[in-house]
Parts: structure tokens; C-alpha cells; sequence
């Protein structure tokens, strides 16, 4: 067994304190009222600011407006819109936190995007969702079901305005293969908070791919569980946080089973003034989960002075008879040596930051095997890279 | 025929607990054609002053003067000192994550040529000079510096010597790190360029082995933050003799 922990930061990011409670204890629920209205104290919500959230925490966000989806599926793959009692939603997890839950409770019809068993799907499908628009609200759920056996590549890509909670599930059945890419590429003024449910079946094996880019407030909480062995998570996301913007992705792996992966890599850039990303890693090992392999990463690059970033890595771990587990999160400045070296061999100071920073995020790129979605990745940075050093 | 003009050079290192002077009046003018060697005791300033002549934020000129061929080198940044000529090969090059070697070496060659060389010749161009460092193929699509070996990255500084074609070469203890036969390889690698090119060469070192394969004109003491001694080849022999004792307090051998 190896633990390593290696937590250094820098004076741009927050102090990091161990949660008060264990993740084991969470709650969840999908009734919104069990919940308490939070007041922005409470553990899981002390980094967010709550006055941006236009009450999608205390209940006075009534939905006004809906999200338009727009499919288009490879043939193999079904996408239908469902009712609130399909008995299929809710599956993958249960909210756990107020506005999961409150999305839980308010939405109209899901959207569901099954892979049947056995079926490879032929092509990357996409989903787009459109924000409800500026100034309306609205609730939505979405589920992808990859069934046993099943392989396909699926893109969830968010755009435009509005105030949007939801909660997304990802159903993977044994021995499934799926690929999965949240986009949040939102207008200015957009809030968006969703928990996504990851649950893998035996042998499953999903990767979750998260890309933040636009949006006023975006809130991204990924909690994976294992439904049996031989379970394979990779959990990746890439943000990116300009002036004034709130990222935050709380992540949560639930090891409850044995022979089970996690591994998880996240890299944010922020630039301009109050950009702000906040990552939590909480990876809980339980007594039961024996021969675990997990390890968690978060780095981040602050390119200009008054941004900041939070980053919180958690590895709670109650057994002894794990194969290795890791948790490491590094935030700094943008190292004036690597720029200094590119000049110095001829190269503008414009395009050397944008070679380094691309470079930053390059690791990532390398982990993403599917051409569409590393390409979707490539264009989302290289859109962001533009603002770099301007 | 170029000219760097180093006049009465001062130059501060900025650190967090303030500044700290390094450099006090360094004069110095390396021509074409010629190659100067450096030898001072280790932190005697020679790094500062290949610094300072490429322009690192860290190191701060307080007076004096650098031209290159008239040009003043100290109002340009980072970026234009290189287009206009100057090279500096680090004592310790800079690793950067992601960055493609091949990515970097066209992006800094199409930057100091004033356009995209094109990608056949390129190619060929890079492939060759490879080839001469005994560099294998396959550093191409590593990251730039990343986890190269002290010797690996020495070469690399050169291989870029080899296809940006400065007119005025700052070379920063490349000999060190190196062992005989990549000494021997990197040495002829600069004289190669030496002689299909028309360059001044800085050579700084702190031992007087890279001088048995790269021949200085001109031999320069430094020490405390200027040239204190200058002469000809007989002062290197003086110097793997005697070592820095006569400069410096501290008795220190410039021969390994
Ligand atoms: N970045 C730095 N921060 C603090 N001190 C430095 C820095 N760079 C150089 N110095 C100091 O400046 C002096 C000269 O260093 P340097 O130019 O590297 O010498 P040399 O290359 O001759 O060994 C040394 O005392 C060294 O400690
Ligand atoms: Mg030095």
C-alpha cells in the first residue's frame, strides 16, 4: 500500500481544513425539504457565494423558462424525453445536496440517452443543452445509460443564458465502456449548479470528462459509485475561470466495493480579477473496498494577479488492504522562468504564455482517446487561450 | 560583422529580501569571428551577466550599457534581443510541461527567422542537426527540457544555437554536466557553427577542459562581478595551474 500526500500551495490558494464530518455520513435525499436551506457556512457550501446562486438554494427560484435539448445521436444510440416517474431516473444516485435535489423535484421530463447492451456506438453522439435564457430559471435531468457491454462516446455540451440546476446520471452497466464529456461553455450570465451520479456496474468503465469555460457561477459536483468489482473510474476536468467568474467542481468517489479505480485529474487556469475555481476531492475508501486503487490530482494556474484558487484533496480511507492511493493539489503562478525561456529563444511574449498554458493543459489532452472529444477540448482552450496575456 | 558591446555593466539580482548587487562594471566587446572565454569562481557573477545581457526580469541593470551592433540591447525585451541576434545557451535550461520539443524549436525558428521555415527543409534541417549531437529522433515529441538528463538539455541548447543562427553566442558553462564524449560532441557542434557562421562567442566556464576543444582568442577573468584579468590562451594555462586563489580568497581549482 502507498499513500502519498503531497499538498503544497501557495499564497493564492485557501487554507485547506479536513471536513468536519466524514463523507461516509452524507446525506441525501430526493425530497428538497429534507434538506435545510443552506445559509453558506455549512461545509459544502462555504466556498460558493450564494447571493450569485439567485435562489436556486432556499426554494424562491421558480422554474420560468425550460432548457432546449438538441440531440444529435449516433444511430445505435436512443435519446428520448421521458416523464418525472419513468421508473428508470434516479438510479445512478441520489441528490446530496439542497439544489440537487430541489432540480430533482422540479423538473418537467428527462432527457434519456440509452446505449443499448451489447452495442457499440458507431459515432460520438451529442447533446446540446440551451439555457432557459436571461433572467428565467429552469430544472432539468438527463440520464445516459450505457447497458452491459455497451460502448459509446457522449457529449453533453451547455450553452447559452440563464439560471439552470439539474442533475445528471450516468448509468454504466456491466462490462460497459463509456466516454463521457460535460461541456459548460455557458454565456456570461449564466448559473448553472449539477450534481452528476457516476455509477459503474462490474467491470465498468467510464470516463468523465469536465470542461468549465463560461458562465457567471458554475457548480459541478461528479460523485461515482460502484455497483460491483472491477470498476474503473477516470474522472477528468479542464477550467477555465476569466474575471469575475465561479467554478467550482466538488468531487466525490465512493469506494464501497473491492477491486475497484479511481483516478482523477483536474487543471484549472484563472485569470483577471475575481476569478475564482474552488476543486474538492473527497475519495472515501470504505472497510468493505479492499484492493482499491485511487489517486487524485489538482492543479492549478493562476495567470494574473487577484484570482484565486481553492483546492481541497480528502482521501479518507477505512480499510488497510488497498493497492496504492494518492491525493496530491499544487496551485501557482505562472512561472516567469518557462516564459522567460521561450523569449529568450525569439518567441512573443503573447504567444509563449499561451505555449505554456497550453502545455499546462496538455496531459490532459493526452488521456482523452476519442479525436471528437479531444478535439472539442483543443478548440474550447485554444477559445480561451485567446484572452491569455491580452 | 557584428559587434556586442558590453560598457561599465551593473546589474542587481531581485530577490524577495531585496536587491543585491552582482555586477560592477563589466566592460567587454566580443566581434565576430572571435571567441572570448569567461572563467570566474563559482558565484562570481557570470550567470548574472549572461542574465542581464538576455534580459531574465530577475536581474535588474542599474547602469552601463550593452550594444549590439550599436543597437541599445537593454531597451528590448526578452523576445527582441533574440531576433536581433543574441542567443544565450543556459547553465540551466528551463523545463517546460506540454510543450513539444519540435513544437518549440519551430515556433522559436519561425520567430527569429521573421517566418515559418518550410516544413520539408525543416525537417530535414533539424533531423541533420540532430544528428550531429548525437541527439536521437524521439526528444522531438518530448516536452521541452522535461526530465532530460543535465547532459541531454546541454545539448539541446546548442542544437537550437545550431538552427536559430545568433550573430552573438552566450554560452553558460555548457561544458558542465557533460561527460567526455558529449563534451567532445557539443564542443565540435560550436565549431562547426563557429566556422560556417559569422559569430562571437561568449564562452563562460568555470574549468579549463572545454578550452582544449573550443579555442578562445581572448581569456577573461571574472571575479567579484568584473572582468579583473584579460589576456590570451597563457592565462587559462595560468588559471589550471594556480586556480582562482590569486582573485578570490577562497583557493578554488578551475581544472578537473
Ligand atoms: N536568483 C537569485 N537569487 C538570489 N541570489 C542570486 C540569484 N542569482 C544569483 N544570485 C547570487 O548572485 C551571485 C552571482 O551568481 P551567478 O551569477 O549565478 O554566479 P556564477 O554564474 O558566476 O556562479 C551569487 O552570490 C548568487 O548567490
Ligand atoms: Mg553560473
Amino acid at each position: 500500500m502507498t499513500v502519498t500526500n503531497d499538498a503544497a500551495r501557495t499564497a493564492e490558494a485557501a487554507e485547506a481544513t479536513i471536513p468536519a464530518a466524514s463523507r461516509a455520513e452524507r446525506f441525501a435525499s430526493y425530497d428538497v425539504e429534507a434538506f435545510e436551506v443552506p445559509g453558506g457556512r455549512e461545509e459544502n457550501w462555504r466556498f460558493t457565494p450564494m447571493k450569485r446562486l439567485r435562489g436556486l438554494h432556499d426554494g424562491s427560484a421558480a422554474a420560468s423558462g425550460e432548457v432546449k435539448v438538441d440531440a444529435d445521436a449516433a444511430p445505435e444510440v436512443r435519446v428520448e424525453n421521458v416523464a418525472r416517474d419513468d421508473e428508470r431516473l434516479g438510479e445512478a444516485g441520489v441528490p446530496s445536496d439542497r439544489i440537487a435535489a430541489q432540480a430533482y423535484s422540479a423538473f418537467d421530463s428527462a432527457t434519456l440517452v440509452t446505449v443499448p447492451k451489447d452495442t457499440v456506438a458507431s459515432a460520438p453522439s451529442l447533446i446540446r443543452l440551451t439555457g432557459p435564457g436571461e433572467g428565467k430559471t429552469a430544472y432539468g435531468h438527463v440520464q445516459v445509460r450505457a447497458e452491459a457491454f455497451a460502448q459509446a462516446t457522449v457529449v453533453l455540451d451547455h450553452v447559452g443564458s440563464g439560471t439552470y440546476a439539474d442533475n445528471v446520471e450516468f448509468v454504466i452497466g456491466d462490462g460497459a465502456q463509456l466516454t463521457v464529456l460535460s461541456v459548460q461553455d455557458w454565456a456570461d450570465d449564466a448559473v448553472h449548479v449539477s450534481e452528476q451520479h457516476l455509477r459503474l456496474g462490474r467491470d465498468a468503465r467510464l470516463k468523465h470528462v469536465v470542461v468549465t469555460l463560461g458562465g457567471d457561477l458554475v457548480r459541478v459536483s461528479p460523485t461515482a459509485t460502484f455497483a460491483g468489482p472491477g470498476g474503473d473510474v477516470e474522472m477528468l476536468g479542464v477550467h477555465f475561470a476569466d474575471a469575475g467568474q465561479h467554478q467550482e467542481h466538488r468531487l466525490f468517489v465512493d469506494h464501497a466495493v473491492p477491486h475497484c479505480k479511481s483516478n482523477v485529474l483536474y487543471k484549472g487556469a484563472l485569470q483577471g480579477d475575481g476569478a475564482h475555481s474552488v476543486w474538492i476531492g473527497d475519495v472515501l475508501i470504505r472497510a468493505a473496498a479492499e484492493a482499491t486503487e485511487t489517486f487524485e490530482l489538482n492543479r492549478n494556474l493562476v495567470l494574473t494577479e487577484g484570482a484565486r484558487a481553492d483546492s481541497v484533496p480528502n482521501l479518507e480511507i477505512e480499510t488497510g488492504e488497498i493497492t496504492g492511493a494518492g491525493h496530491a493539489s499544487a496551485t501557482g503562478r505562472f512561472d516567469d522562468e518557462q516564459l522567460f525561456y521561450l523569449q529568450s529563444r525569439g518567441i512573443a511574449e503573447e504567444q509563449a504564455r499561451r505555449l505554456v498554458v497550453r502545455g499546462f493543459f496538455h496531459e490532459i489532452l493526452m488521456k482523452i482517446d476519442v479525436p471528437e472529444v479531444r478535439e472539442r477540448l483543443e478548440a474550447a482552450i485554444e477559445a480561451e487561450l485567446q484572452a491569455v496575456g491580452a | 560583422m557584428s559587434s556586442l558591446e558590453i560598457k561599465d555593466l551593473h546589474a542587481e539580482v531581485v530577490t524577495d529580501e531585496g536587491n543585491k548587487q552582482i555586477l560592477k562594471g563589466v566592460n567587454l566587446t566580443i566581434r565576430s569571428g572571435e571567441t572570448h572565454a569567461i572563467m570566474g569562481p563559482n558565484g562570481s557573477g557570470k550567470s548574472t551577466l549572461s542574465y542581464a545581457i538576455a534580459g531574465h526580469p530577475k536581474y535588474a541593470v542599474t547602469s552601463g550599457e550593452v550594444l549590439l551592433d550599436g543597437e541599445n540591447v537593454l531597451e528590448m525585451s526578452v523576445d527582441e534581443r533574440a531576433r536581433a541576434g543574441v542567443f544565450l545557451a543556459m547553465q540551466y535550461p528551463v523545463e517546460v510541461p506540454g510543450v513539444s520539443m519540435s513544437n518549440f524549436l519551430r515556433s522559436a525558428a519561425t520567430a527569429v527567422r521573421g517566418e515559418a521555415p518550410k516544413l520539408r527543409h525543416w525537417v530535414k534541417e533539424v533531423k541533420e542537426e540532430m544528428g550531429k549531437l548525437d541527439i536521437s529522433s524521439e526528444f522531438a515529441e518530448r516536452s521541452v527540457n522535461e526530465g532530460f538528463s543535465g547532459g541531454e538539455k546541454k545539448r539541446h541548447e546548442i542544437l537550437q544555437l545550431a538552427l536559430l543562427k545568433p550573430k552573438i553566442a552566450v554560452l553558460d558553462e555548457t561544458d558542465s554536466g557533460l561527460d567526455v564524449d558529449a563534451l567532445r560532441v557539443v564542443s565540435d557542434a560550436v565549431n562547426e557553427y563557429k566556422a560556417n557562421n559569422e559569430v562571437g562567442v561568449m564562452l563562460i566556464t568555470h574549468y579549463t577542459r572545454i578550452l582544449k576543444h573550443i579555442h578562445p582568442d581572448f581569456v577573461h577573468v571574472f571575479a567579484g562581478g568584473r572582468i579583473v584579468e584579460s589576456g590570451g590562451k597563457e592565462l587559462a594555462d595560468e588559471l589550471e595551474e594556480n586556480g582562482y586563489v590569486k582573485y578570490t580568497d577562497k583557493a578554488e581549482p578551475a581544472k578537473v
